[in-house]
């Protein structure tokens, strides 16, 4: 099958099943299950390619889970791929029991995360996922920001000997950052690295996902307020970059952070848990507010919980104004 | 392995099952006297394993389910060389290997870590699957209990090894007809397990689980059978060989006190009161 080409207008789930089509052209252990959802997932095209390492496990996402422990176990590098809110929402037991306690080499995809089950409504939309996943020993979480990210994840978590999380959403980013685009997936994919985007003094902005490309957009109009934006794409939430988080927050002394997802307990979550007791400084955590999706435009719906640049801009303002005030207490 | 040699090595591990139970004074002590009979019988005769490599990618599988029979499983694995007798004493104590519920990680020939029931029934179908798609001829045993059927994911585990017609799997059900709560049939009745097996399309065989003969001829006829996973339902008798225990749901999670567990011991040391005398 000849390579499709990934654009910057490509749903982050083509890159996702067009790697996956290559990887299994490239190693013969990986094998692919899905939970009826073959198309949805585009876990298709390896489908099509390899139909003696495809496994179609019906409405039973739980079982599901649990088939590829015990072919991690026997030596098979499973890709277990639904929707997020089914797996690993509905299968979490199997994921923390089965494949994080036990070690099992398993990848768990999760698609149509954050707004971008749309049409579908509350129910289908993912917005508890990466929560339900970090807090699990032995599970890596990836959260790539574009299709071309995506693609290039899924050779890296192959790599990796070890249970992984993989967030991916049926769309591509809402707004397009222009020609910053491309800069967020020049380089090779580094597991495990936050990705510094741009360099800036004043304010850090952290995203994930699509998300990503709100930040983007963000420190463009900061740039032209007068704010120097530091923008780092945080694709690998779990093993969490310390380092380099903290080298920005220090240098900057202000931060925001934005993820399509809960608040509680999502990615701003993780940057103040790793933060707290090692630096000061104030920080904006934008995501939803503990409440469910509905059914909308992702665009639209993502803009009605405050996950836009122009939110973004606001509160990176508030936190640069709120630098020189001694009075308040910081995470 | 002789049925008589088979019948004294499963008295002698639900010996070290009462040992460790009291030991540790919690854990579960029915289940796993129950099921003392066919783990002889599969480390002893069945399965194609080796302690020295227990990783050997042809060996036989043993997936147990339901994780909290495992005294049963660790007293059996020490017994076959896995890991010294000695550390039997240690089963649920601070830094110990042999914890509550098994860990793969941590012991020798435990396959997959369980507790929570229906996962290992499923981590065996992909077992059975993965090793089908590898071409080997290994095969893969499942222990799962009659309460674990109460689970939903051990019908969906069912249909999947069915559409995948894995002859290489035979699920053990043990059969004891109890659960922590009460009698299986009060707590969700399971009726016919045959006429569900059956109905979702596996070849059934129905065993007395303290037969050692009928035990090793299920599991050759499950090997004989090629186009269908195979349910073995064996019948057993919770607290088998300790007469106050025998049959009684109580004894489903708890562990003897010394007092109980002396009488216990005497017991299984006299053969259910065959031998008179311990010298004997």
């Amino acid at each position: 099958m000849a390579q499709k080409e990934i654009l910057p207008t490509s749903a982050m789930r083509d890159g996702f099943g067009q790697a996956l089509l290559e990887l299994g052209k490239k190693n013969k252990d990986v094998v692919v299950l899905t939970a009826d959802l073959e198309e949805s997932t585009r876990a298709n095209l390896f489908a099509e390619a390899f139909p003696d390492r495809f496994f179609e496990m019906g409405v039973a996402e739980q079982n599901m889970m649990g088939v590829a422990t015990g072919m991690a176990l026997t030596g098979k590098i499973p890709f277990v791929c639904s929707f997020a809110v089914f797996s690993p929402g509905r299968s979490w037991d199997q994921l923390r029991v089965g494949v994080c306690y036990s070690k099992a080499n398993v990848k768990i995809i999760g698609g149509h995360t954050g707004f971008s089950a749309g049409g579908d409504g509350g129910t289908h939309q993912a917005l508890e996922d990466i929560a339900i996943t970090r807090c699990l020993p032995n599970l890596a979480v990836v959260s790539p920001a574009n299709a071309k990210q995506a693609y290039q994840s899924v050779f890296a978590l192959a790599e990796l000997d070890g249970p992984a999380y993989l967030r991916i959403s049926r769309s591509a980013p809402y707004h397009l950052p222009g020609t910053l685009t491309h800069e967020l997936t020049k380089d090779k994919f580094q597991f495990g690295k936050a990705q510094l985007l741009q360099k800036g003094k004043d304010v850090t902005l952290i995203a994930t996902g699509l998300m990503v490309a709100e930040a983007v957009i963000a420190a463009e109009q900061l740039s032209k307020d007068g704010i120097s934006a530091e923008v780092i794409n945080l694709h690998t939430i779990k093993p969490l970059d310390h380092e380099a988080i903290l080298a920005s927050l220090e240098k900057t002394g202000a931060c925001v952070t934005i993820e399509e997802h809960q608040r509680a307990g999502g990615m701003g979550s993780t940057i103040l848990e790793a933060m707290a007791g090692k630096v000061s400084v104030p920080i904006e955590v934008l995501g939803v507010e503990d409440r469910f999706g509905e059914t909308g435009d992702p665009a639209q719906l993502a803009a009605k919980h405050g996950l836009t640049s122009a939110k973004m801009v606001k509160a990176a303002h508030k936190v640069v104004s709120q630098k020189t005030c001694r009075t308040m207490i910081f995470c | 392995m002789k049925v008589d040699e088979l019948s004294s090595l499963s008295n002698t591990i639900r010996r070290d099952i009462i040992e460790m139970l009291v030991q540790a004074k919690s854990g579960h002590a029915a289940g796993p006297l129950g099921m003392a009979d066919i783990f002889t019988a599969l480390y002893f005769d069945v399965l194609r394993h080796n302690p020295e490599k227990p990783h050997w990618a042809e060996r036989d599988r043993l997936v147990v389910s339901n994780g909290h029979i495992c005294p049963v499983l660790y007293a059996t694995l020490a017994r076959a060389g896995y890991f010294p007798i000695s550390e039997l004493k240690t089963y649920r104590q601070f830094g110990s290997r042999l914890q509550g519920h098994p860990n793969r990680l941590d012991l020798p020939g435990v396959e997959t870590s369980s507790g929570p029931l229906g996962q290992g029934y499923s981590a065996a179908v992909g077992m059975a699957l993965a090793l089908k798609l590898k071409g080997s001829s290994a095969e893969v045993y499942c222990i799962a209990s009659d309460g674990e059927h109460n689970e939903g994911q051990v019908w969906e585990a069912a249909m999947s090894a069915a559409k995948y017609r894995l002859h290489n799997l035979a699920v053990i059900i043990d059969r004891n007809n109890i659960q922590i709560d009460g009698y299986t049939e009060d707590i969700m009745p399971l009726n016919s397990l045959r006429a569900k097996y059956e109905a979702f399309n596996w070849h059934v065989i129905e065993i007395d689980g303290h037969d050692f003969k009928e035990i090793i001829d299920a599991c050759d006829m499950a090997k004989a059978i090629y186009e269908k996973p195979v349910a073995i339902i064996a019948h057993t008798i919770p607290g088998k060989g300790v007469d106050f225990m025998q049959g009684k749901p109580e004894w489903h999670g708890k562990a003897p006190t010394p007092e109980e567990a002396k009488i216990a011991i005497r017991e299984l040391r006299s053969l259910g009161g065959r031998v008179k005398r311990e010298e004997d």
